[in-house]
């Protein structure tokens, strides 16, 4: 059946539509943050900042004084924001990036083991353990935020970044589930010619496995880091102190203390939060898709 | 290498998960168990007092309102998300150029921290200045109070999340790979047998990844909590007061981490419940393998 060009002409407008009210939110986020506070708050809608020129008329985005200009406006938003006395954004985000890269680094290299053993040994105990990592998927955060508070407060974490990252050392279900699959797919020559070849099963693991298995430790590694630099529970409820605020988390604290007023410097606030993990997705979307495809968890 | 000291390996490889699940899941959760069941405010020792909790939640009328809160918004989220994945999944999956683009801005919002949509949203919700309301008001007719009206309040927050339905757009495009093209697309326009055709070969041929979708999407919901945090702190008067809230205040903020457990401990039972009962439902409507 071959498709006539009306149908195509018809759902041209339609995808354009979808594309346009899936991008707005996040447009409108970064046009609010370049603008001044007094268009922001205006029944004027426009997606590029009004610049107006000695005599008062609108500028042209067309003229070279016009993007300097409004680079300037923009810059004010994102500085106030940078060196808020009320807050400090750029501890938050040395935070945010080491919580996230020590997640990472574990979580890769935990599941990677874990998906190891569940993949390449046979051992009576391997389908039970592989159960319980599934099942293990579906317990939700929101019921162990409570019960992991007491027990990191117990071993004394609470007011510490630990709580934050220490759990990704010991792997996560979606990351060996994904890893297993991948190993799974690897011929199993690889590990006898190893073996052959004098190789322990660390080094068969370290030398032969992992840089085979590039494509899907880079998709667990960053699924990982964006999950934690995203994270928001996991802070409000371990961390207690200002210097361990992460991006997301003083997000939130600034926006409590200036909400309903400074729109533009939160709208600036929230770009700064979302800018790395949006950059780190365009630089490489392949691997972020394989990855979602088989988890659909984030939602 | 023999047999027994592989058997053993595989224990050992295997341990970082086992060490963390008995940890970090199993110890606190049987841990909540045995809170639940006492008064326990952080800063003296817990006080057995058996189903005392348990029983206080009956009477409890927060309690009973985000029951109420989170039962229409995981109805309303799910049926949302599952209609407007579907959508997408099938437009973005016909031969269009361009598509790719548009695949990858569905996706994107999936990647936004959670604070950061829920305040970008909030400046749209504006009930003055925000988008939706200058452009009500630009056609003539009056503004909405989004998120200031009991009313509209959770809602607004249901069609937020509708906005996030990009990794269960992924899934189910991935599962309709396996359609015959000419099937999607004469499902995208064609009248009443793109529909029929659609009913009975587009959808049952996917059904185990609208399951999924399904599944993941209750468990979801069920436990919402960011975004109304941030958005509306429970309210107007309580109207976006949901359950995980109404956890989180317990244990943090009113020094009640006995009913707080025991709380958590019946969202952990509840939700497990509504997985077991997709699960079967699942098992009838979907024929192919199991989910």
């Amino acid at each position: 059946m071959r498709r006539s060009r009306l149908q195509a002409w018809l759902l041209y407008p339609l995808l354009v539509l979808v594309g346009a009210v899936w991008a707005l939110p996040l447009f409108w986020m970064l046009s609010t943050s370049l603008k001044p506070e007094s268009q922001a708050l205006s029944a004027d809608v426009g997606l590029l900042p009004v610049v107006v020129d000695a005599e008062g008329a609108p500028r042209s985005a067309l003229e070279p004084a016009y993007w300097a200009e409004a680079a300037a406006t923009a810059a004010d938003n994102y500085t106030d924001v940078w060196t808020s006395p009320s807050a400090d954004f750029p501890r938050y985000f040395r935070n945010s990036v080491l919580v996230a890269s020590l997640s990472t680094l574990g979580m890769t290299l935990s599941s990677a083991i874990v998906a190891y053993a569940l993949a390449r040994l046979r051992w009576r105990g391997r389908q039970l353990v592989f159960g319980i990592v599934l099942a293990t998927m579906t317990l939700p955060f929101t019921v162990l935020m409570a019960p992991q508070y007491l027990l990191f407060k117990h071993l004394g974490l609470i007011g510490t970044l630990v709580p934050l990252w220490l759990p990704a050392w010991f792997g996560g279900a979606f990351s060996i589930f994904l890893l297993r699959q991948f190993f799974l797919t690897l011929p199993k020559e690889l590990d006898e010619a190893a073996e052959i070849d004098g190789c322990g099963r660390w080094a068969t693991f370290w030398r032969v496995l992992m840089p085979n298995a590039v494509p899907a430790l880079a998709t667990v590694a960053l699924l990982q880091f964006v999950a934690s630099w995203n994270d928001f529970i996991a802070p409000l409820v371990f961390v207690n102190h200002q210097e361990q605020y992460t991006l997301a988390l003083g997000l939130r604290m600034f926006q409590s203390q200036h909400g309903g007023t400074q729109w533009t410097e939160l709208m600036a606030a929230s770009v700064l939060t979302t800018a790395p993990v949006l950059v780190l997705f365009v630089v490489c979307q392949r691997f972020f898709v394989q990855g979602s495809a088989s988890e659909g968890l984030k939602g | 290498m023999s047999r027994a000291t592989e058997h053993r390996a595989g224990w050992i490889w295997a341990s970082p998960f086992l060490v963390g699940a008995v940890v970090f899941l199993a110890v606190p959760v049987g841990l909540a168990l045995y809170t639940g069941f006492t008064d326990y405010a952080l800063i003296e020792s817990p006080l057995w007092i058996g189903l005392d909790n348990y029983r206080e939640m009956g009477d409890d009328p927060v309690f009973w309102q985000s029951i109420r809160n989170t039962a229409v918004y995981t109805a309303a989220a799910v049926a949302l998300n599952f209609l407007v994945s579907l959508g997408l999944a099938l437009l973005l999956e016909q031969r269009l150029r361009g598509r790719e683009v548009v695949r990858a801005v569905v996706f994107a919002p999936v990647l936004v921290p959670i604070v950061a949509s829920a305040i970008g949203w909030m400046w749209l919700y504006h009930q003055e200045f925000g988008l939706f309301n200058v452009v009500l008001r630009r056609l003539g007719l009056s503004g909405v109070d989004f998120l200031g009206d009991g009313r509209f309040a959770l809602m607004s927050l249901v069609v937020m999340g509708a906005w996030v339905v990009g990794s269960q757009v992924l899934v189910l495009t991935a599962a309709l790979r396996g359609v015959p093209r000419e099937l999607i697309e004469a499902a995208g326009l064609d009248g009443a047998s793109a529909i029929w055709r659609l009913r009975a070969v587009v959808l049952p041929a996917i059904g185990p990844a609208l399951m999924f979708n399904l599944i993941v999407s209750i468990i979801w919901a069920a436990q919402v909590f960011a975004a109304p945090l941030v958005m509306t702190r429970g309210g107007p008067a309580g109207a976006t007061q949901v359950f995980t809230m109404s956890i989180f205040q317990n244990a943090f903020q009113y020094g009640r981490m006995g009913y707080a457990s025991a709380l958590a401990w019946l969202q952990f039972l509840v939700i497990l419940g509504l997985t077991a009962i997709a699960l079967r439902l699942g098992r009838r409507f979907v024929q192919t393998e199991a989910v």
